[in-house]
């Protein structure tokens, strides 16, 4: 018996960038723009989903992510648009993300065809999803005030993954210790100019900003710097 | 967490090179900013791989540093941000992870003769 060096050097997640490929060809196939909202669990993501979704000017489908429970997508089938679960709980073995293939699980049941934007709403959680391709043309995340102003320091990889920050929450500035202008000036060391929003989910405020960048990225009309 | 889910992608991608022989190191590179706790990577690896070829395959990682360009300059993080035009820098090194080399045996007795 003896031993054999074999060279590899191969990226770890080659296999997940593949099928997420195969997404996206699919994704353009429809016609389809596909956003991937990440964020810490509890930042708000399904309660700005509600509040932005009701007559959108282009046709919604949405993939809820989460390790169980159908909760979030009994919430927004109320809004009557296509949506379908994915618990990674039961099938992916309980993963802290969606990757490529769960994903790819879930396209058959979504009308593509019939369908300008699909928003993927990750499982909430500020590491993995930021590693794992899902096919989507747009990665968004969602940042919450409650959240602290340091998250953008200790996240890094999450907060470079994106190209649009919602800030969710802000109602509650009056209520907390949050620095807004110290988070922001975190938000720039770790990815400088990337474009943010303000917003609060329960009162409204900033809202109408990121449903016009919704319809924008639908109609696939380019995003102003 | 995020350890269990890449020492997961780190066996599929050991195993497809390992040609169902026993791996017995797998070496890899990985950049500072995936933010990987070497430890935690060690811990899931041997975990998720018992039952497969990599099982009781020791992991050897590099830990590249992080590295950022911009204006001709090159400086490290926590900042990603350029000293000098204000913009963000591009990643010279850092982001990498991958699997560089696996030493297996080979068990030629154990092949049978037909």
């Amino acid at each position: 018996m003896h031993r054999t060096y074999v060279k590899v050097l191969e990226d770890v997640l080659d296999a997940n960038g593949t099928i997420a490929a195969a997404n996206r060809d699919d994704f353009d196939r429809a016609g389809v723009t596909v956003v991937n909202l990440m964020s810490a669990p509890g930042a708000g993501k399904t309660t700005l989903l509600e509040r932005s979704l009701r007559g959108l000017d282009v046709r919604v489908g949405v993939v809820e992510g989460d390790v169980a429970s159908t909760l979030d997508a009994d919430r927004i089938a109320q809004l009557h648009v296509s949506v379908v679960q994915i618990d990674t709980d039961p099938s992916f073995g309980g993963e802290c993300h969606l990757d490529a293939n769960m994903v790819r699980s879930a396209l058959p049941s979504l009308p593509l065809d019939e369908l300008d934007l699909v928003l993927i709403e990750n499982v909430g959680n500020l590491v993995c999803p930021a590693e794992f391709l899902v096919g989507e043309h747009h990665r968004v995340m969602v940042s919450s005030v409650a959240e602290g102003e340091d998250k953008p320091l200790k996240y890094p990889l999450m907060f470079r993954a994106c190209e649009l920050v919602i800030v969710n929450k802000i109602d509650l500035l009056p209520h907390l210790d949050f620095d807004l202008d110290r988070y922001l000036h975190n938000l720039d060391a770790v990815h400088p100019g990337v474009d943010r929003l303000l917003v609060s989910a329960k009162t409204g405020e900033g809202v109408d900003a990121w449903r016009e960048w919704l319809v924008r990225v639908g109609r696939r009309e380019a995003v102003p710097a | 967490m995020h350890e269990l889910s890449l020492a997961s992608a780190i066996v599929d991608t050991v195993e497809r090179h390992a040609g169902g022989r026993p791996v017995t190191v797998i070496t890899m590179r990985v950049g500072a900013l995936r933010q990987v706790v070497p430890e935690s990577l060690e811990l899931y690896v041997e975990l998720v791989g018992r039952g497969t070829v990599c099982a009781g395959a020791r992991l050897e990682l590099e830990v590249v540093p992080a590295r950022l360009a911009c204006c001709g300059a090159e400086w490290e993080p926590p900042s990603f941000r350029c000293p000098s035009c204000g913009g963000g820098g591009t990643v010279v090194s850092g982001d990498e992870f991958l699997v560089e080399s696996i030493q297996v045996e080979e068990v030629e007795a154990c092949i049978a003769r037909t």
